[in-house]
């Protein structure tokens, strides 16, 4: 794979990955050009495009649109259900995710994509182990979270932002049932689509394929 | 675990005391973050964005660089770095801070800080140099999570040069306890890999065990670069197919951990992987394919759920199957297969059918023909991508029928398209359908009637060709395809000046297409010849072109053939190209000087003075011949001679011959005999039969004693003349050049036509074989067919027998060779086994499939059926074969009795057996030689007849005379090879035929032999031999460098000398000097390129410094110098 955008449905970045080395402007051009294509591009229509000598696989969940680019001979559909299972992978370490996870924790997303691809290529497909390695390197976090409430005497208290809430590494037992909407505790819900990303699908069975 | 609690409990006492508020740093850090991303929703414009931006960028500015921020707030000012970057912001500013965080923080930050370095920087930034030493700590640190993230970042971005300084530490990781560190350690290498390949040359055998580990994943991880250098060198590998069989087999059979499912299909990732390496190992070769049809057919049985994931895996099924050898039945489902895609209503499954369509159709139109109305429906498809690939699809059955349908398909299309790179593409394609296709019509019906400069000007276009050299290389090609499918036709109606542009495209570009003999094309522009009403113009058109082709054996005999035939032609032109083809035939270095390859279009020094023969005309002259006078003198002398004189005409003629010693430079007549010559070849044969200047002319009109001896001048003459016609077409006709050049669509808006009208318009010529098919591309699909139907036919129980032996004297002689393939150097296999030989083949399989069920057997019982060891376990089989010879293998000793003469007494290599039929056994060693390295074939006949045999390798000029020869029964015969290494690489491939007649059967077998440069740079170094002042001027002019550590030797005495005496002996190297701790080395290849090597004994080790003016000689000089001392 040579890299990896997410935006969203009014073409802003979220997230990008680049695994060939292009300068700075390059990439903003490819970006450019790209999100230009693909949103412009009809929700029935086919999920491959060749643009340049590269293969673009792209895929929209609710409001985000994930698009790869992948050389000539790569096999698109497989890059698919790359992206699927990153879609997957971020919904069971959010829970339900949506855009707002990904955008107040998008520190977290990247390391979730780097656990599951490295240099391009697929290292970890196996959802538990991938989630496993990130939970380490978490717990860490939290334990050092949990002394300093501790410390600070606040512990209990219900957290405030959602990047460090204990559910967040919950140890997959109970996930919340998919579809739920989240309640972020904030007032910008309006501006931003809290759909999850998964449940798009579900609401949409004809793209589930 | 226990380490990393550790590490957090010894961690945090410190990070308590570092915030003084605890709890308020994180909440409100995280709610600058939230504070940021909410501001920036609320703005309107663009404007405001970028001001807000601006002033959020100065103040972590400000605050990165205070000298009072702590790492924790440090990673919170990263996270906001980070995201103003993704919004297009440039914070370059904090690349240097993102370091130091990786460097000093503690595990979470330090994750943050290479994160941000990842992002931030790329693989060729100055600042990833800092990098280096954090990476070195982080990689021998004791804290998993540590290594971990260390691992990631170098799998992502690592600077080429540094690579030397971890790889140790890298490799070491490969035999960690913890699978997810092997599996990191194996991506970061193979990220290695694929940026400085040479630098991980010395661990393949690692690889080998991370293909073999325990673990799935580390396995899986190992295949990306197996599939890498199996790309770079299928021949390599070979070995491994069993392997890799068995393993998808396994997988497929759902012997891997649930984990590793994909909603509940085993391993898809895996399956991929090794379905494109299998494909890639049974390309062209039919014993590797057959290995691997059975797993083939079981993972397209397997595939049957209704999921992308099965269908991406199907997909990837398909494309293996039409890549590897063809099997009729596999071909059958593969087609199938293809059809649901084409027809399933999903869009993303119809482009790929579309796709695979696009890839299968030059072997098998019928396929196209059957979706045809399908294909019909996507063309009009409102969706552009899906449109554009069924172009693609059209391009590939374009043939003389429908391409002016297709072109105004393509036409249309490119005036709905808007994207630029789609628009370049898709023109290319029309220009070369339409104009090829255009001229070829062009020339059959205007024949002979049109001006000679249109021919000329359409071959001047095609040999400048246009900006891009691929377009060029594609139109070329494309006809050359043409062509050779029209002389496969009925050449006998084309005119004849289509004849000769024909012939000149053929001769000049014919060596583009892959796969296409020269012999072939030879034999083709022969029966030229020999068609009554060819012109003898056109023959001379045909003889250059064929002395342009003539390589290989094959070519030789033919061109003494036709040199037979021919030769004794009238025509005195014919005669001389010829004698020129029978020539250069058989002098390839001449041939390569003379008529050398894609020069068409360079400008050609005529030396029209002829100032080469001074020295010819100057030793005339003293001899006492008379001075050349121009044929006006002449005349005019023979006018007054005509007046003044009363003797009779005859006698003024051998005056006037004598007279004609060109000893003026300036004459007309020379000057326009070879401006007649490069220019219009039409006079081509009238002034030809003239001149004195030919070989056979020059033997038959000046007899014995005369100028014979004087032979050199004529010959350089004749070197002058060769290649001028062909430059002609790009001389003239300069101006008349422009009528064909631009392709002038006629924009005729096409009418609302019937669907099946437009099919039958678009797929006409395809099914049929009786159309004439102007086009190349569909001419292979026949072939296709019978080899097809041969594998449908042959089904009998003797033929099956064979296949079956194939299989298994493959499996096992892979098996033995396995592990040796680093060692050993040769690898043989028999192609083709005729009826005759089948009752010893059936017999081989007897034995062979004891051997093979024993190993299975073996399998078995060491393993309890258990899923990851199974793996391991017969892969530890395939890597770990018995070391087991072959008793009936010639022995050494009396093969190297055969030894020519000459090279008795110079050393030679150990015999190694190469290949053997019934009769035959190649065996093969290599002499080494002051000035060259010599392989040395000795082909024994075991039998009681004589065999004629002929071996043709590539790669390699022989040596010897004649490479057809017959070998006496009972007896051995000894070919010479010279080899020559073009470029220093890891290693070289050396593969050939070998075919014989015997009881009047032919029959050939697949000769390939497989030297590491272990094995050749130790044969074709030599010591350069330079003075240190030398050797201080050359460094300087040389570009390529490398530098790297060496392990020091330590024999007492001096490490430094004792180290590099080792490397002069092993390696020939010539060590220039020593001076203190340092020493200079010199050697230099056979072809004279050298390598200087600087070396200084640095901390216990030696660092080395090699440059060199060619780019990969240092990379492999280092690598023998490794192992040389490994060695030690």
């Amino acid at each position: 794979m040579q890299f990896m955008l997410l935006f969203s449905r009014q073409g802003k970045l979220r997230l990008q990955k680049w695994y060939v080395p292009l300068s700075d402007k390059e990439k903003k051009k490819i970006t450019r050009e790209l999100v230009q294509t693909v949103l412009a591009r009809k929700p029935k229509m086919c999920s491959f495009l060749e643009w340049r000598d590269l293969k673009i696989v792209y895929k929209r969940y609710a409001s985000l649109y994930f698009c790869c680019a992948i050389e000539d001979q790569d096999n698109e559909l497989i890059t698919l259900e790359i992206i699927h299972r990153y879609v997957e992978l971020l919904d069971k370490y959010f829970g339900s995710v949506c855009e707002l996870d990904i955008i107040f924790n998008f520190e977290k997303a990247y390391f979730i994509l780097d656990e599951f691809l490295l240099g391009g290529e697929a290292q970890e497909t196996s959802k538990k182990n991938v989630l496993k390695a990130i939970e380490q390197a978490d717990l860490l976090q939290e334990n050092i979270d949990f002394q300093m409430r501790l410390f600070a005497g606040n512990f209990g208290g219900k957290p405030n932002n959602p990047c460090c809430s204990i559910r967040s590494v919950a140890l997959d037992v109970n996930s919340p049932p998919q579809g739920q909407q989240k309640q972020h505790p904030s007032n910008i819900n309006t501006d931003f689509e809290v759909t999850g990303l998964l449940f798009s699908l579900i609401s949409q069975p004809s793209c589930l394929k | 675990m226990s380490d990393v609690v550790e590490k957090t409990l010894t961690a945090l006492p410190s990070l308590l005391s570092l915030d003084s508020q605890p709890g308020s740093g994180k909440l409100s850090s995280t709610s600058k973050l939230g504070n940021l991303i909410r501001g920036i929703t609320e703005l309107t414009s663009k404007h405001e964005e970028e001001k807000l931006i601006q002033r959020e960028l100065s103040s972590i500015k400000e605050q990165v660089a205070s000298p009072n921020t702590s790492m924790r707030q440090m990673k919170e000012l990263m996270v906001r770095a980070i995201y103003c970057e993704m919004l297009g912001y440039e914070a370059s500013f904090s690349y240097i801070h993102a370091i130091k965080l990786a460097q000093q923080g503690t595990v979470l930050e330090k994750r943050v800080g290479y994160l941000a370095v990842s992002l931030f920087l790329n693989e060729s930034h100055e600042l990833l140099l800092l990098l280096v030493n954090t990476v070195l700590k982080d990689l021998q640190s004791t804290n998993l999570i540590e290594v971990c993230m260390a691992l990631t970042v170098v799998s992502q971005m690592f600077p080429k040069d540094m690579i030397p300084a971890i790889l140790p530490l890298v490799e070491e990781k490969l035999t960690h306890p913890k699978e997810i560190i092997r599996r990191k350690a194996v991506l970061a290498l193979y990220k290695f890999y694929l940026i400085a390949p040479n630098q991980v040359q010395h661990i393949h055998n690692k690889f080998r065990k991370a293909l073999c580990d325990k673990d799935p994943g580390v396995m899986t991880a190992s295949l990306h670069i197996y599939l890498q250098m199996i790309k770079e060198n299928p021949e390599g590998y070979k070995d491994l197919t069993a392997s890799f069989v068995t393993i998808l087999k396994q997988v497929v059979g759902g012997k891997l951990p649930m984990d590793f499912n994909y909603h509940s299909v085993p391993a898809p990732w895996l399956q991929i992987q090794l379905l494109r390496i299998l494909s890639l190992l049974g390309k062209d070769d039919q014993s590797t394919s057959e290995m691997m049809y059975e797993v083939l057919d079981e993972s397209l049985r397997r595939a049957e759920m209704n999921h992308n994931i099965t269908y991406a895996i199907l997909y990837e099924c398909v494309k293996s199957i039409y890549t590897i050898h063809p099997k009729a039945e596999l071909l059958e489902k593969a087609a199938k297969c293809i059809g649901n895609f084409v027809l399933s209503p999903k869009i993303n499954l119809k482009y790929l059918g579309l796709k695979a369509l696009t890839y299968v159709v030059q072997q098998d139109a019928n396929l196209a023909l059957q979706h045809q109305l399908t294909i019909i429906e996507c063309l009009d498809h409102s969706d552009l991508v899906i449109k554009r690939e069924t172009l693609e699809l059209l391009f590939r059955i374009t043939n003389a029928q429908n391409v002016t349908v297709i072109v105004e398909k393509m036409l249309e299309f490119l005036r709905l398209s808007k994207d630029d790179y789609t628009t370049i593409d898709l023109v290319g394609k029309v220009a070369e359908l339409w104009f090829i296709e255009t001229m070829n019509t062009v020339f059959s019906l205007g024949g002979d009637m049109m001006q000679p400069d249109i021919p000329n000007s359409f071959l001047r276009l095609l040999s400048e060709g246009f900006d891009s050299t691929e377009e060029d290389r594609q139109l070329r090609l494309f006809a050359v395809d043409s062509y050779v499918s029209l002389l496969q036709g009925e050449p006998g109606r084309l005119p004849q000046r289509f004849l000769q542009v024909i012939s000149w495209v053929l001769g000049e570009y014919s060596h583009l297409r892959e796969g296409l003999e020269p012999a072939t094309t030879l034999r083709l522009l022969a029966k030229l010849l020999d068609m009554k009403h060819t012109s003898s113009e056109t023959k001379s058109w045909v003889l250059l072109a064929m002395s342009k082709l003539c390589e290989g054996p094959d070519c030789v005999s033919l061109a003494q053939e036709l040199s037979e035939r021919h030769g004794g032609s009238l025509d005195t032109v014919l005669r001389q190209r010829v004698q020129e083809l029978r020539h250069l035939s058989e002098d390839a270095e001449l041939r390569a000087s003379v008529l050398p390859r894609d020069a068409a279009q360079e400008p050609l020094e005529v030396d029209s003075s002829l100032s080469f023969l001074d020295g010819f005309v100057s030793e005339a002259l003293s001899a006492g011949a008379a001075p050349y006078k121009p044929p006006h003198q002449r005349q005019e002398e023979l006018a007054q001679a005509k007046a003044l004189s009363l003797e009779p005409y005859g006698l003024s003629l051998p005056i006037s011959m004598s007279s004609c010693s060109l000893a003026d430079r300036q004459s007309p007549t020379l000057l326009s005999m070879s401006s007649g010559l490069s220019g219009n070849s039409t006079d081509l044969s009238h002034k030809g039969g003239s001149t004195t200047l030919k070989l056979d002319g020059v033997k038959r009109v000046w007899g014995k004693d005369g100028y014979l001896a004087q032979k050199e001048p004529v010959e350089e003459s004749a070197q002058v003349e060769v290649p001028s016609p062909l430059c002609s077409p790009s001389r003239q006709g300069g101006a008349d050049s422009t009528h064909s050049q631009t392709p002038t669509p006629t924009p005729t808006p096409e009418p609302e036509k019937e669907k099946q009208q437009l099919a039958s318009s678009l797929f006409v010529g395809l099914g049929s074989q009786s159309s004439v098919c102007l086009m190349g591309k569909s001419e292979q699909t026949p072939q296709r067919f019978r080899r097809k139907a041969k594998g449908q036919g042959s089904s009998s129980g003797a033929s099956e027998q064979i296949s079956n032996s194939h299989y298994s004297t493959q499996s096992t002689v892979d098996n033995l060779l396995c592990n040796n393939l680093l060692d050993s150097t040769v690898t043989s296999d028999l192609a083709v086994s005729t009826p005759e030989q089948t009752p010893q083949l059936s017999q081989e399989v007897a034995t062979t499939n004891g051997t093979c069920d024993a190993e299975q057997d073996l399998i078995e019982e060491t393993d309890p059926g258990n899923s990851p060891s199974l793996i391991r376990a017969n892969s530890t089989v395939t890597a770990d074969p018995p070391a087991h010879k072959d008793p009936d293998r010639p022995k050494d000793s009396c093969l190297s009795s055969h030894l020519p003469a000459e090279l008795a007494g110079l050393s030679h290599s150990e015999i190694i057996p190469l290949c053997s039929s019934q009769n035959l056994d190649l065996s093969a060693c290599h002499v080494q030689k002051e000035d060259a390295l010599l392989l040395v074939i000795f082909i024994e006949n075991s039998s009681d007849s004589d065999i004629e045999c002929l071996l043709f390798l590539s790669q390699v000029s022989c040596v010897t005379d004649s490479p057809v020869e017959a070998v006496r029964s009972l007896s051995v015969s000894v070919y010479q090879y010279s080899l020559m290494v073009k470029r220093p690489a890891a290693h070289v491939a050396l593969a050939g035929t070998a075919s014989y007649h015997m009881a009047l059967l032919t029959q050939s077998m697949l000769v390939s032999c497989f030297c590491l440069t272990s094995l050749l740079f130790l044969c074709l170094g030599r010591p350069l031999c330079v003075s240190t002042e030398e050797y201080g001027t050359l460094w300087l002019a040389f570009s390529q460098d490398t530098k790297q550590n060496l392990a020091l030797l330590n024999d007492g005495q001096d490490p430094l000398t004792a180290t590099l005496d080792v490397l002069k002996n092993k390696l020939q190297l010539h060590v220039v000097d020593i001076i203190g701790a340092e020493g200079i080395v010199a050697c230099r290849l056979l072809q004279g390129q050298p390598c200087l090597m600087h070396c200084r004994v640095h901390a216990g080790s030696l660092a080395v410094w090699l440059r060199s003016p060619v780019p990969d000689l240092p990379d492999c000089l280092l690598y023998h110098c490794q192992r040389a001392l490994q060695e030690h």
